[in-house]
């Protein structure tokens, strides 16, 4: 019944080893995307390094040290950090609502000494870390009991409860859709997944008439008819498509991007980030864009069905889907087939918790490749 | 304990496949976004080009300028000068609209009124469009606010072109005005030039009527603009087409001794070259300011303009209809000698009145004149003899002859609105209320009451074709850009040599002749006389009383009940030259209209514009029965 030999498992693997064996061809397109979004930074500030290139730069540095620091640390101390980071990250997230300053409308900010810190991205990583370890030793039927269930689902519904009040409706959206893709992965029943879909469906005009500000419901109504109001909330959608249009087959060429350039793009070093590159780069380099993240998403893929125990998988599979989640509403927001709520595109949108949390996931992935051979036994708590 | 026991089989088979499922699940999302990037970037692109180049690429208009007016001689009457302004950018504006209104408010006056058309105007554009805030602005002003500019974000220091009329009021009816445009004036007229906020239009006279002439056409900036509207670089320049100058037939001079003459008097002037109809001068009395229009006017200035009864606005040389009264006669007196009626033998006897049925007609002399033959029925204006004339013409000879002097239509002056007189015929009341034309109809009409009226500029237009004998017309504008305002040479009118030379002669005899009604007031300078013919113009019907005992002096009554006071002329008389019609209303009581008519015929002559060379830019050859000089 046990078929393989488990020395190579017990055995802890040297330093060395880990970073042979870390996914050095991850790395690379990573890498290769992050430089994509640099160069993007370089070029909406008008061919300058600064105010913003030369800070992703540093900040993706940084991210690649962690990255390689996370994927050779053993994956079962990361299962053991896995409650303690949640609570932590719980801790942060009620502290925004209580000391977290104002910006953009919307408390989603603290600062922790120098470092300002979103404690919402925190929380996705934190929960996919915190709901594998929690799955990992249930079966299939005992996922679909209703006590485990309600456990994960408040472990779900606790952080996103506090993230919608901020508000951020966009980073709720994903905490729900990697919580609930852990769960479906874990094997929750059908009997639960179909009702469950059917609430959601009966849900949505509830939300729609009693949860949404007023900003997000215009957010909405501008999305369904943004030529309406074409100066005024209509003006992200209609100019993040026009950039993305003009661009044509084979784009403006780098640094002739004029919507970006001569600021008719909101937000476009954050969230409409992607515009630039499609105006400059063109339905060809916008494809190539996507293969790479395509790519990234396949390693993840593999690199979860690879892993020997349920925590690895659950937990590479998760950061992919994070990753993966963000790619798909961003994509979808900046090219007008979803309202815009503010999800930046990782690795090419500015900012420094994005950046630190998607490297810091990368890192957990490879951790996952690294100690795809570690046993965990069901009822361990892992090593610490 | 086993590693890998059933349960964990089953889970890891459960995760594979689900895995994989949403492994299908994202690869299809990731085909919808390449889906999307191929409607966006590939079928849609050419249309998305077009629009980024729109964001980025701002056409600004640029107001060529308008064209000027000259008068004959080459003066200035109508230009364009240097206008300071502020304009106000509301996208740039960071404090706010308001705020910045105020902030300009400190260093310039600005009245509440003024900023809220400003507000308005803002409105009514995108935010990148500059609004101009306030204009014609003194040096001082203008150097406050650039000085106080680093304050003022959004705030355009500008210099700009404004119209300017040198001689204020003096030319106002001909000239009109510009004024900015109202939401009428925009229907119909696609200039892109009206776009331009604060672009002013010709609202009366030449500026009206040769507005698209004045206007020329836009010029176009080309620049890239960013999103706030700031101009990052020019690409291309357009200059516009200036707006093509007109050249009038008036001598400034002329004008400016009429329109003095005049004074404050409620009148209206006109001089014309007899041989061509050209307008030497035309003055209505009181004018008003026409820079008020072009700067705004203020409420009260417009309550004082409307409420006056000397009626300012109104161009009473055309808008203005009278009845001709004794100024008709003369078109009578060619009517019975077209009809031979009038031969050298015909005589009138004139006992004071003239009954008809059981209606008296009253002569103004009580009296009577006595046995009066044509002329001496001009000279003395006698009434009976002119009742009498025309009953034995019959209005319809009269008419004829009348359209033919240049009554009774309009005489196609070059200005818009213009009004005309009527002359009746039998067929005309039959038709208008149908009732039979009664003899004492004609009898009215034949001293120029009753049913005739005309305005000052068609009694010109009747002085002229007598003084010269030809089919001319008045006209106003020599010139457009290079384009002579054509006509063809003047003909003959229908009308007999014997009959034009006799009407003169009664004319002449009206101021020349010891008895005339107007000898008083003759010129007497030898080679500069004139002859003419009075009119009194009734405003209000006499009582039988008045016929009885005597009719009210016009200087016992109220201004508004006086007569109107009318005279024609031409000069010299021998060979005419200059033709002449004056009207001051209320105004018949010491006949102010013939000393005003006198005077300026007498400057006119020995000016004699005429005879100088004129300045008209080029083809001035080409004017009809013009000798070159």
């Amino acid at each position: 019944m046990i078929s393989r030999p488990y020395a190579a498992a017990k055995r802890t693997l040297g330093i060395g080893e880990k970073l042979f064996d870390v996914n050095w061809g991850l790395v690379l397109l990573i890498t290769l995307i992050a430089a994509g979004g640099i160069a993007m930074l370089y070029s909406v500030a008008g061919g300058h390094f600064h105010p913003w290139a030369l800070s992703q730069l540093s900040k993706f540095l940084v991210g690649l040290l962690v990255m390689v620091v996370a994927a050779t640390i053993d994956v079962r101390v990361w299962m053991s950090l896995a409650y303690p980071a949640y609570a932590l990250a719980m801790v942060l997230l009620i502290a925004v609502d209580v000391a977290g300053h104002v910006g953009l409308g919307a408390q989603r900010w603290i600062m922790l000494g120098p470092l300002e810190i979103q404690p919402s991205e925190l929380m996705k990583i934190s929960l996919v870390l915190a709901l594998a370890r929690f799955l990992h030793g249930k079966s299939v039927e005992d996922v679909s009991k209703p006590l485990n269930l309600g456990i994960a689902l408040a472990m779900i519904g606790l952080p996103a409860f506090f993230v919608v009040v901020e508000p951020n409706l966009g980073t709720t959206l994903i905490i729900l859709a990697d919580g609930c893709s852990l769960l479906f992965l874990a094997g929750l029943s059908w009997y639960w997944i179909a009702p469950a879909l059917a609430a959601v469906a009966t849900a949505v005009p509830l939300v729609w008439r009693f949860a949404l500000h007023d900003y997000q419901k215009a957010r909405v109504m501008t999305f369904l008819d943004p030529e309406a109001d074409a100066l005024g909330a209509g003006w992200n959608i209609t100019q993040a498509k026009i950039a993305i249009g003009s661009g044509g087959l084979s784009g403006k060429g780098f640094l002739n991007g004029t919507q970006s350039r001569l600021n008719f793009l909101p937000e476009k070093q954050t969230d409409f980030i992607f515009t630039n590159f499609g105006e400059e780069f063109g339905f060809v380099g916008s494809v190539a864009l996507l293969i790479l993240f395509a790519v990234v998403i396949f390693y993840g893929l593999q690199i979860a069905l690879g892993a020997r125990s349920q925590f690895s998988r659950l937990l590479a599979m998760g950061i992919t889907l994070n990753f993966f989640f963000y790619i798909m509403i961003n994509g979808l927001m900046v090219m007008g087939l979803i309202p815009v709520v503010g999800i930046p595109m990782p690795l090419l949108s500015y900012g420094g918790t994005a950046m630190l949390t998607v490297m810091f996931g990368f890192g957990l992935l490879m951790s996952v490749h690294v100690h795809r051979q570690v046993e965990i036994p069901r009822h361990s708590g892992g090593i610490i | 304990m086993p590693l890998f026991d059933k349960k964990d089989k089953s889970r890891y088979a459960t995760f594979t496949r689900r895995s994989l499922g949403m492994g299908g699940g994202m690869t299809l999302v990731f085909a919808i976004l390449t889906g999307r990037l191929y409607q966006l970037q590939i079928r849609d692109g050419n249309q998305y080009m077009t629009e980024a180049e729109d964001n980025r690429i701002n056409e600004r208009l640029l107001a060529p300028p308008r064209g000027r007016i000259f008068d004959r001689f080459g003066v200035e009457l109508a230009n364009n000068r240097r206008n300071y302004r502020v304009l106000l950018v509301a996208e740039q504006a960071t404090q706010g609209v308001q705020e910045a209104l105020d902030t300009i408010g400190k260093l310039i006056a600005l009245t509440d009124a003024q900023k809220k058309r400003v507000m308005t105007t803002l409105a009514q554009n995108k935010k990148f469009v500059p609004v101009p805030v306030a204009e014609n602005l003194s040096w001082e002003e203008f150097s406050r606010i650039n000085l106080h500019l680093p304050y003022l974000p959004g705030v355009q220091p500008d210099v700009g072109e404004t119209r300017d009329y040198p001689f204020n009021d003096e030319l106002v009816h001909i000239l009109g005005y510009v004024a900015q445009t109202s939401p009428d004036d925009l229907k119909g007229d696609e200039d892109p030039l009206l776009a331009i906020p604060g672009y002013r239009i010709g609202k009366r006279g030449i500026e009206r009527r040769y507005d698209s002439a004045l206007r020329g056409s836009a010029g176009a900036s080309r620049v890239e603009v960013n999103a706030y509207g700031r101009v990052i670089r020019e690409l291309g320049h357009e200059a516009g087409v200036p707006g093509q100058d007109i050249w009038l037939t008036i001598d400034r001079e002329v004008q400016q001794f009429v329109a003095q003459r005049l004074g404050n008097e409620s009148a209206a002037c006109i001089v014309t070259d007899v041989q061509t109809g050209d307008i030497i001068a035309m003055a209505s009395t009181p004018g008003y300011d026409p820079n008020l229009f072009n700067v705004g006017i203020s409420p009260d200035q417009w309550r004082g303009l409307t409420e006056d009864d000397h009626k300012p606005l109104l161009n009473k040389v055309m808008d203005g209809v009278y009845p001709p009264g004794s100024t008709f006669k003369p078109v009578v007196a060619m009517a019975a000698v077209e009809a031979g009626l009038a031969t050298p033998d015909y005589r009138v006897s004139c006992n004071g009145q003239l009954t008809l049925g059981n209606h008296t007609f009253h002569c103004w002399k009580k009296g009577g004149h006595g046995t009066l033959d044509l002329e001496g029925g001009i000279k003395n204006s006698c009434d009976v003899f002119f009742y009498e004339t025309a009953r034995r013409l019959g209005i319809d000879k009269i008419q004829e002859v009348a359209v033919k002097l240049g009554l009774g239509a309009p005489t196609g002056i070059e200005l818009p609105g213009e009004k005309s007189g009527f002359i009746p015929t039998r067929a005309w009341k039959q038709k208008r209320y149908g009732v039979a034309w009664q003899q004492g109809d004609t009898l009215s009409c034949g001293i120029g009451q009753g049913y005739v009226t005309a305005t000052p500029l068609q009694l010109a237009l009747e002085a002229t074709r007598i003084a010269s004998g030809k089919k001319v017309s008045p006209r106003v504008v020599h010139m457009v850009g290079n384009d002579l305002n054509h006509r063809e040479d003047a003909l003959p009118l229908e009308l007999s040599a014997e009959g034009l030379a006799r009407v003169r002669e009664g004319m002449n005899q009206v101021t020349n002749v010891p008895g005339g009604t107007a000898y008083a007031f003759r010129i007497s300078e030898p080679g500069f006389e004139m002859a003419g013919k009075t009119g009194t113009a009734q405003v209000r019907a006499y009582s039988a009383e008045e016929h009885l005992h005597g009719v009210t002096k016009d200087s016992a009554l109220d201004w508004k009940l006086r007569d109107h006071g009318l005279f024609i002329a031409f000069a010299p008389v021998a060979q005419p030259k200059y033709a002449c019609a004056c009207i001051v209303e209320h105004g018949a009581v010491g006949h102010p209209q013939v000393l005003m008519a006198r005077d300026i015929l007498l400057f006119t002559q020995k000016r004699d514009p005429l005879n100088m060379p004129t300045a008209y830019p080029i083809k001035a050859a080409s004017l009809p029965g013009r000798p070159v000089r």
